[in-house]
C-alpha cells in the first residue's frame, strides 16, 4: 500500500512540476522561507503576474521548430 | 566512435556524478553489447541493397549509436573539455527567486527542455530528405547529432549557465565582439521570418481542400480560448485538469472533423490555398497582439501535452508494428541532384534539409535562455543538453521511418510540385513512373480515399507524408484500415497545433527584437506595453513571413522546394553562430587543445552552408541556382515566350521576382556567416597570441550547497550523498526531489 502511495505521490510531483502547477507553492515557500509572515500574492494574482511576464518578454519559454 | 581517452577514469573536478575507478566487468559487458547492437544495425543497413528491410535495423543502429555517444563522447566533453564543476553553484541556486530562477528537478527540466527544442522541424526535414533514400538522411541524423547537434546544445547550455543564463546574441556580443554580435542578431531575425513562412506553408499545403483538417484545426482556437478563461478566471493555475479537458475536446474535434467533411457543411470548410494564407496572416497578427493568457499560453499547454503523448505513442507504435522500409536505401536522385522534392545533390543539400534532429541552430536560443536559469548542477548539462537533443534526433529517425514505409510512388506523388507531376492522378502516375517508382492512378485515388481526402497530389511540406506514415503504423496496431483516416487527421492536427503555436510565439519574438531595434530610433518602441508600437511591429513581422508564405503558394516552381533550402541555410547559419561562440569561449578560456570539439562541427557546418549558398547563388543549373532561374525566365520574358511550368506571363514575372529575392537572401546569409566566422577567428587569434588579453564574462565561483545527481538515474554514491543531505536539513532545505 505504501509503495503504491509513494509511486502516486511521485507521479503527482512530476505532473505538477512539469505542468507548472507547482509554481505557486514554490513561490509561497520561497517567500516564507525568508520571512514566515511575508505578504504573498493570492494564487489568482500570482498566476496573472506569471502569464503577464511572458507578455513582456516573449523570449522566455520560447519553443523552436 | 568511442573516444579512447573518454572512459571513466577521469575524476578531476567532477565530484559527485562520476563513478570513480576503472569500469566493472559488468559495465564493460553491457557497453560491448550496446556497441554490437548498434554495429549490427549499421551493418544490415549498409549491406542490404535492393531488398526491403525492417525498420528495426534502423532503430538498432540509431539507439546503439546514441547510447555509445552519450556514455562516452558526452561524458568526455563534460568532464575533460568543459570540466563541469559539481561544487560550483548554478544561477538557479545563486539567484533563486522562486519564479524564473529556481533549481528544478533534472528530470522535470529535461522534459521542459525537450518540449522547448522539439517541434515540427524534426518531422519535416527528414521526410523531405527521404527523396534520396533512407540511408543518407539516417547517417546524417545520427552522426550529426552525436558530433555536432547535441554537442552544440550542451556546450551552449554550459557556457550560458556560467553567465547567468545570458542569451546567444548577448554572448556573441560579449565574447566575440560587436560586429559578430550584430550579425548574430540579424541572423536570428532573418531565420525567424523564413522559419515562420516555411512552417505556415507546411500547414497551408496540408489543409488546402481538406474540410476535415480545416474544421479540426479551426476548433483548436475556441478550445484554447476556453482553456485560457478557465485558467484566468475559473481556476487559476490548474494546468493539468484544464489540459486534460482540452485534449479530450481536441480528440472530439478530430472525430467531428470527419462528420463535418461528410455533411453539407463540407463546402464551407473547403478552402483554397489563397484563402488559407489570408486566414493564417490574420490569425498570426491577432494571436500575437492578444494577451498571452488568452490564446498562446493555453495552446502551448495543449501542444506540449499532444507532443509528448504522440511522440511516446509513435515510439511504441514503431516498435510494435516494426514496419518494413519500402524506399530504397539510396535513390538515383542522391547522385543526380535532380529530385522533385528539393533540387541539388546529396552534398550539401541533405545536410541543409535535415537541420532539426541533427544540428539545429535554433536550439542554441533555448539552451541559452530558460534552461540555464533552472538547472541545479553544472554536471547536468550532459543529461539535459546532450540527452534532450538525442531524444529529438530519435524523433527525426521516426519521421524518416514514417516517410520510408509508405509506397515510394505515393511518396513522390505527395511531395512533388504540380509543375512536375501535373494535377491529375493519371499525369502524376505517369510522372512518378518515369522517376522509376511505379504507382497506378487507382492506387493514388485509393490512398486519398483511405484517409478521406479529395486528393493527396502535391501535398508538399512533409506533414501529409508524415501523417500517412503515422496512420499506416497506428492503424496496423489499433483499429485497422478503418482507423486510417482518423490517425491521418490526428497526425495533421498534432503538427498543425504546434506550428500554429510557433507562428504566434515566433511572431512575438520577432516583434520584440524589432521593437528593441526601433527603440534606437524612437524611444517609445521599446515600451512593450505601448500598443501602437506593438501593432506596428507585429504587422511588419507578420507581413514579412506572410509575403514569403504568399510567394510559396504562388510559385510555379513549387514553394517548398524553393523555400526549404533557404530555411535550412538560415538554421545552419544560426548553428554556425552558436558553434563559433562555443569555440571562441573554449579558446579564450585556455582550452585551445579541445577547441576541435566544437571547431570541427563548426568547420563542417560552415562548409555545408557556404557550399549550399554558393550553389544556390552561382549554380548554372536552373533547378538549383536562383540567379540561373532568374536569367532563364527573364530571357523568356524578353523573348515574349512562356516557359513551363509557368502558364502565363504573370507566372514568368513571379518566378523572376521570387528567384531574385531568394537569391539575394541566400547571399546575405553567406555574408553573415563569413562575418561571424571572421570576427570569431580574430578574437581567437588574439586570445592565443596574448592569453592575458582574453576577458571572460564568467560569473565568479560560488560554492554550491545543493546535492543533486548528474544523470537520469542516481548512482550509489549520489544516493548516499542525497540521503546524507536529506538528514542534514530535514527542516526543508534545497533538496526538493523525492529521494529515490
Amino acid at each position: 500500500m505504501s509503495t503504491v502511495r509513494a509511486v502516486l505521490a511521485r507521479a503527482r510531483f512530476y505532473v505538477r512540476e512539469f505542468s507548472g502547477e507547482a509554481a505557486y507553492d514554490r513561490y509561497v515557500a520561497h517567500a516564507r522561507s525568508h520571512d514566515p509572515d511575508a505578504e504573498v500574492l493570492t494564487r489568482r494574482a500570482f498566476e496573472r503576474a506569471r502569464t503577464d511576464a511572458r507578455e513582456a518578454d516573449p523570449r522566455e519559454g520560447f519553443r523552436c521548430c | 566512435m568511442p573516444e579512447p581517452e573518454a572512459t571513466g577514469t577521469q575524476r578531476d573536478t567532477a565530484g559527485p556524478g562520476t563513478s570513480s575507478g576503472s569500469p566493472s566487468p559488468k559495465s564493460v559487458a553491457v557497453w560491448v553489447l550496446v556497441g554490437l547492437v548498434g554495429a549490427l544495425g549499421w551493418g544490415v543497413l549498409a549491406l542490404s541493397r535492393g531488398e526491403e528491410i525492417s525498420a528495426a535495423w534502423l532503430l538498432a543502429a540509431a539507439l546503439g549509436s546514441y547510447a555509445i555517444g552519450y556514455r562516452f563522447y558526452a561524458r568526455f566533453i563534460a568532464h575533460r573539455v568543459l570540466k563541469v564543476d559539481a561544487t560550483r553553484a548554478t544561477p538557479a541556486e545563486r539567484l533563486d527567486n522562486g519564479v524564473d530562477f529556481h533549481p528544478t528537478d533534472r528530470r522535470v527540466l529535461f522534459g521542459h527542455h525537450f518540449a522547448a527544442v522539439a517541434g515540427a522541424g524534426p518531422l519535416v526535414g527528414p521526410v523531405l530528405a527521404a527523396q534520396m533514400g533512407y540511408l543518407p538522411g539516417t547517417i546524417w541524423i545520427v552522426a550529426g547529432v552525436i558530433f555536432a547537434g547535441a554537442v552544440q546544445d550542451m556546450v551552449t547550455l554550459f557556457f550560458s549557465t556560467r553567465r547567468d543564463g545570458r542569451s546567444l546574441g548577448q554572448m556573441a556580443r560579449d565574447e566575440i565582439g560587436p560586429v559578430g554580435g550584430a550579425a548574430a542578431l540579424v541572423a536570428v531575425f532573418a531565420i525567424m521570418i523564413i522559419l515562420l513562412a516555411v512552417l505556415a506553408l507546411v500547414i497551408v499545403n496540408a489543409l488546402a481542400h481538406s474540410p476535415w483538417g480545416v474544421f479540426s484545426i479551426g476548433m483548436t482556437i475556441p478550445i484554447a480560448v476556453f482553456m485560457g478563461f478557465y485558467l484566468r478566471v475559473l481556476r487559476p493555475g490548474r494546468v493539468t485538469e484544464v489540459s486534460l479537458i482540452g485534449v479530450a475536446l481536441l480528440l472530439l474535434a478530430i472525430v467531428a472533423g470527419g462528420w463535418v467533411a461528410e455533411s453539407s457543411l463540407a463546402g464551407t470548410f473547403t478552402l483554397e490555398k489563397e484563402t488559407l494564407v489570408i486566414w493564417m496572416v490574420v490569425y498570426g497578427f491577432l494571436a500575437s497582439v492578444l494577451p498571452v493568457w488568452m490564446l498562446l499560453a493555453p495552446r502551448d499547454y495543449l501542444s506540449t501535452f499532444m507532443k509528448i503523448g504522440t511522440i511516446a505513442l509513435l515510439a511504441i507504435g514503431v516498435v510494435v508494428a516494426m514496419p518494413t522500409l519500402k524506399m530504397p536505401a539510396v535513390t538515383d536522385f542522391a547522385a543526380r541532384g535532380d529530385g522533385p522534392v528539393f533540387a541539388g545533390s546529396m552534398f550539401p543539400f541533405v545536410f541543409i534539409t535535415i537541420a532539426c534532429g541533427a544540428l539545429s541552430g535554433f536550439h542554441a536560443l533555448v539552451s541559452s535562455g530558460t534552461t540555464p536559469k533552472m538547472i541545479q548542477k553544472e554536471t547536468q548539462v550532459r543529461m539535459i543538453g546532450y540527452g534532450a537533443m538525442l531524444t529529438e534526433s530519435f524523433v527525426a529517425v521516426m519521421a524518416i521511418i514514417a516517410a520510408c514505409i509508405i509506397e515510394p510512388g505515393l511518396f513522390f506523388a505527395v511531395n512533388s510540385p504540380p509543375g512536375i507531376i501535373g494535377t491529375t492522378v493519371e499525369s502524376a502516375s505517369q510522372a512518378v513512373t518515369n522517376f522509376g517508382f511505379a504507382i497506378s492512378p487507382e492506387a493514388l485515388t485509393q490512398a486519398a480515399r483511405d484517409v478521406e481526402e479529395a486528393s493527396l497530389l502535391s501535398r508538399t511540406g512533409g506533414a501529409p507524408t508524415f501523417a500517412l506514415g503515422m496512420s499506416e503504423i497506428f492503424s496496423s496496431v489499433v483499429g485497422g484500415a478503418g482507423m486510417k483516416a482518423f490517425w491521418y487527421h490526428f497526425a495533421i492536427m498534432f503538427e498543425a497545433l504546434f506550428i500554429l503555436t510557433t507562428l504566434d510565439a515566433g511572431t512575438r519574438v520577432g516583434r520584440f527584437m524589432l521593437q528593441d531595434t526601433l527603440g534606437n530610433v524612437h524611444k517609445s518602441f521599446r515600451d512593450v506595453s505601448w500598443k501602437p508600437g506593438v501593432w506596428f511591429a507585429s504587422a511588419i513581422v507578420v507581413g514579412a513571413w506572410g509575403y514569403f508564405l504568399w510567394v510559396g503558394i504562388k510559385d510555379p516552381l513549387g514553394g517548398i522546394n524553393q523555400l526549404f533550402p533557404l530555411f535550412g541555410i538560415a538554421n545552419q547559419l544560426l548553428a554556425a553562430v552558436a558553434l563559433a561562440v562555443c569555440t571562441t569561449l573554449l579558446v579564450k578560456s585556455g582550452r585551445l587543445k579541445w577547441a576541435w570539439v566544437t571547431g570541427v562541427p563548426l568547420v563542417w557546418d560552415a562548409t555545408v552552408t557556404l557550399t549550399a549558398s554558393y550553389q544556390k547563388v552561382f549554380s548554372e543549373d536552373v533547378k538549383v541556382g536562383f540567379f540561373a532561374q532568374r536569367d532563364k525566365y527573364q530571357a523568356g520574358i524578353d523573348a515574349d515566350k512562356v516557359l513551363a511550368p509557368a502558364k502565363s506571363m504573370d507566372d514568368m514575372h513571379t518566378i523572376v521576382t521570387n528567384a531574385t529575392v531568394d537569391g539575394v537572401l541566400c547571399a546575405l546569409f553567406a555574408v553573415l556567416i563569413i562575418v561571424v566566422l571572421a570576427d570569431a577567428l580574430r578574437t581567437c587569434v588574439k586570445a592565443v597570441r596574448d592569453p592575458g588579453s582574453a576577458k571572460l564574462s564568467e560569473v565568479p565561483w560560488t560554492e554550491s550547497k545543493i546535492v543533486a545527481p548528474a544523470g537520469l538515474i542516481a548512482t550509489a554514491e549520489e544516493r548516499a550523498q542525497l540521503a546524507a543531505a536529506a538528514g542534514r536539513d530535514s527542516g526543508g532545505g534545497q533538496v526538493k526531489e523525492p529521494v529515490g
